[in-house]
């Protein structure tokens, strides 16, 4: 089945002659080549493959196409605007909130998305905002800093 | 040797123009396990690093290494730029290319700093000498006067009398090998070491632009799925592919026992799969998750001691207070947030591959084996690796792709699902141990009979001063775990290799109870305990730095207030770690949490103090999986837990404020970094609970359920 999906994508109009039932995920990854958006486990348990739609995250494995019909699409490849990186992407990066980095843009996007509704998370609204995203390598501890630095409530490092 | 045997692949050598390439030639007890004949075939056997300045200026360490979050990328260029005498700037790093990079055994055991880094900082400092050499020549002054800053050599005191490594390098191409040690910078003059730069590899793993193996696109190239068993052991009855085959676009292959659908797009053969009808039969379970610990003892090989000192009887006699414990652990599965990958392109007669590995030129032996190429014709190019613990260490997804690629004649991927990740992976070793231990009257350790069934020796070395003492081993991670009843019934039914540290969480988790066990028992403090029985120099440094941060104060466990403090200590790949943690216990659910780990961990010279961190911090929160909730569940080759909702990893909420302790040591070079942090985690978070509740815990994970049913035996 042939649908036209269009939508916007880090900004700009998409257009896709392509099957509405098919993953979202998927879709970034192969036919648009947006690999940043990592597959974890396919069940929306791990986070890895979110993306912001509308602003809001969602995971892009449980996201059928034809459900960002008209909507603002953003993934990690969108979010540095002019070569300027987000505030977020340049706080795990001062942080050293990264290890294997697989993860990092579905972190990072979970995090833009948390912020969005609420600029100055407390630590404890950090940690229930990012409760849904796995980081195998344990990198915990740093991105809940790099949260509040981006967030303003921390000045940056402390070494 | 011939120097033609010890040049890279002369195609390298040519690509890479002009420049000065210096290769490095260390004793491979210096570097880790040297290749057998047949692993090293087509490569200079000992030759460990090259080092490549180019006609800009630009140094290129080629390593057959990997990074898979470990941050090598970062520590090898600062090791690399420091006895070069070149900006970290300057530095680039090609890894884990089997076409470009100097045979490597794989990256594991925290071993890339302790026994790569001296290749590479001996190939810098040698590169050093030559090029000051070349400017020596230019400016007509002996090399005593010349000084070197950030690529410039220039005359002492005249700065304006100068050359840069760049116009050093330029003309015609220059080897140069090196085989003897040369003089390494002391600490004290480090410049690039012992600082913490950012990641090199950050920038683009918060862009996305960072490529995994499952991130490289080629044209035409197919996306498979292969037909899997319901349980390992299972054997095929039937199968039928005739709908799957009728799909638009779908390939199936049905080779040798490989049976795959390919397709132009994921979904698809995903789709195509779902229309594979296949039927198995699978044996009887022989034993699961609840039986497996009486299978290890009962089926175990015979054991080798390690260690043996003084009179077991005469310890057993002389102990004021015996204690005779069994611990267990389960399957742990290494969970990687990438799936093993690996894409596979035929060309030409040749392959090259894609794949998440930690060991590129194994799995290249590997491809060779399974296709028939020759060794040489098989290229292995590792991209980042998102995270490996020990579960990427062979490469069958990558035989895979291979087979798949060749009999398709395309580019094939293969993509592990999260459920085939779970069901394949080459889990850390269901093990129990029996601890037989003594006491006398005035606390100290008389008898330690140690035996430990599945897990390995790691960690094991008594570091405590035990008159009587003995140490046994029975299976292991590793090659002997098949036992005598091999072939009929397998001591595992399924894949286990190393996982984080291997068998070394095993083995702490039970001396390290055992001797809080013991100091309890002699109404001693834990820490007291533990200095009263060791007079090994680095131990008692930790633990007294562990103290200290920590703010330990004297004190008797169990306290059984449902809050609770633990100790515990290691030894692993040549560093030594403490760790106190401070928990809570929910007194009517069970449920632990972690609310404060101090880890001091002395590792000799710190190449990056910020990246030795991130290292500890990553190996506290991995070993609260173990400790709390992590568990493979299992009946016979059934895999039960294969997705996270039922394998549960640590989350943020479970996460401790986490404080590290680096304790100085620099007479020592670099030791490993990766791993020993997270061998006492089971340990201390049990020695917690017991301060806590008075529960002793035996088996791990120490989950709410089995944490209240201790507790009400209490």
């Amino acid at each position: 089945m042939r649908d036209t999906i269009r939508f916007r994508l880090n900004g700009a109009p998409v257009s896709l002659e392509t099957d509405g039932t098919r993953t979202l995920l998927w879709v970034l990854r192969t036919d648009l080549e947006l690999t940043g958006t990592k597959y974890g486990c396919g069940e929306g348990l791990c986070g890895s493959c979110t993306v912001l739609v509308d602003g809001r995250a969602v995971h892009s494995c449980q996201t059928p196409l034809a459900a960002v019909q008209g909507k603002d699409v953003t993934t990690i490849e969108g979010l540095a605007r002019g070569g300027r990186l987000d505030p977020l992407q340049q706080a795990f990066h001062d942080e050293g909130a990264l290890q294997c980095g697989y993860c990092t843009p579905g972190m990072i996007l979970g995090a833009r998305a948390l912020l969005a509704a609420n600029p100055h998370p407390t630590r404890e609204q950090i940690v229930r905002g990012m409760e849904g995203h796995l980081c195998r390598c344990g990198a915990h501890q740093r991105i809940v800093a790099a949260i509040e630095t981006a967030s303003g409530r921390r000045g940056g490092r402390d070494d | 040797m011939t120097d033609a045997l010890r040049m890279p692949r002369r195609d390298f050598v040519k690509a890479l123009g002009g420049g000065v390439l210096v290769l490095v030639s260390l004793p491979p007890a210096l570097t880790g396990a040297a290749p057998g004949p047949e692993q090293g075939r087509g490569y200079p056997t000992d030759v460990n690093a090259y080092l490549h300045i180019a006609e800009d200026g630009t140094v290129t360490l080629y390593s057959g290494k990997i990074e898979m979050g470990q941050g090598v990328v970062t520590s090898l260029s600062q090791m690399a730029a420091e006895e070069l005498g070149v900006a970290l700037g300057a530095m680039r790093i090609v890894m884990g290319d089997t076409a470009t990079c100097p045979w490597d055994a794989g990256t594991w055991g925290s071993m890339t700093t302790r026994f790569f880094g001296p290749a590479v900082r001996a190939a810098a400092a040698q590169a050093r000498l030559l090029l000051t050499d070349l400017a020596s020549r230019r400016l007509g002054v002996p090399r005593a006067q010349l000084s070197v800053e950030e690529g410039v050599v220039f005359v002492t005191g005249h700065r304006d009398r100068r050359v840069t490594y760049g116009e050093l390098a330029r003309g015609q191409l220059i080897t140069h090998t090196v085989d003897e040690r040369a003089v390494l910078k002391a600490a004290r003059e480090f410049a690039v070491m012992g600082r913490s730069p950012k990641r090199l590899d950050g920038a683009e793993k918060v862009t996305g632009a960072a490529k995994y193996a499952a991130d490289i696109r080629l044209p035409g190239m197919l996306y498979a799925r292969i037909v899997r068993p319901p349980a390992h052991g299972a054997t095929p009855r039937g199968l039928d592919t005739s709908a799957a085959q009728a799909m638009a676009g779908v390939t199936v292959v049905n080779r040798d026992g490989l049976v795959a659908v390919l397709a132009p797009d994921p979904e698809t053969a995903e789709r195509a799969l779902r229309l594979v009808r296949s039927e198995w039969d699978i044996p009887a379970p022989p034993f699961d998750t609840e039986s497996v610990y009486d299978h290890l003892v009962q089926a175990a090989p015979n054991a080798r001691t390690t260690e043996s000192a003084g009179d077991l009887e005469a310890g057993r006699q002389g102990a004021a207070r015996t204690f005779d414990v069994t611990y267990r652990h389960p399957y742990v599965a290494h969970a990687p947030m990438e799936p093993h990958v690996a894409l596979a392109e035929p060309k030409d007669g040749k392959l090259t591959v894609w794949a998440s590995t930690q060991s590129p030129f194994g799995l290249q032996g590997q491809i060779a084996r399974a296709t028939g190429l020759r060794v040489e014709d098989v290229r292995v190019i590792t991209p980042y690796v998102g995270g490996g613990f020990g579960g990427k260490s062979s490469g069958p997804q990558g035989v895979e792709a291979a087979r798949l690629a060749l009999a398709a004649g395309r580019p094939v991927q293969v993509a592990w699902t999260r459920a085939e990740e779970f069901f394949y992976d080459t889990f850390d070793p269901a093990a129990v141990v029996r601890l037989i231990s003594g006491i006398d009257a005035a606390g100290h350790i008389t008898l330690w009979d140690y035996q430990v069934y599945g897990a390995g020796d790691r960690a094991t070395e008594v570091f405590y001063d035990v008159p009587n003492k003995r140490v046994r081993i029975a299976g292991s991670w590793g090659g002997e775990g098949s036992g005598p009843a091999a072939g009929a019934a397998r001591y595992h039914l399924f894949g286990v290799g190393p996982w984080r540290a291997p068998g070394a969480n095993t083995n702490r988790f039970a001396a390290e109870q055992q001797v809080d066990a013991m100091a309890a028992a002699a109404g001693m403090d834990a820490l007291e305990f533990r200095l009263r029985n060791t007079t090994d120099q680095r131990m008692l440094r930790v633990l007294r730095a562990v103290a200290e941060a920590s703010g330990w104060r004297p004190g008797v466990a169990p306290r059984r207030e449902s809050r609770g403090r633990g100790l515990a200590c290691g030894i692993d790949a040549g560093s030594y770690v403490a760790h106190v943690a401070e928990v809570t216990v929910d007194r009517a659910t069970g449920a632990v949490q972690v609310e404060r780990v101090v880890c001091a961990q002395d590792m000799g010279i710190v190449v990056n103090p910020d990246g030795a961190r991130m290292q500890m911090e990553g190996c506290v929160t991995m070993g609260l999986g173990y400790s709390l909730s992590e568990e493979v569940r299992f009946e016979g080759g059934r895999v039960d837990t294969a997705s996270f909702a039922t394998y549960p990893l640590p989350r943020f909420s479970w996460v401790p404020r986490i404080e590290t302790v680096l304790v100085p040591n620099d007479a020592l070079a670099p030791q490993g970094g990766g791993e020993p942090a997270i061998v006492c985690m089971g340990a201390v978070v049990a020695n917690a609970i017991f301060d806590a509740t008075g529960a002793r815990m035996l088996r791990l994970p120490m989950t709410p359920e089995r944490v209240l049913a201790e507790m009400r035996r209490v």
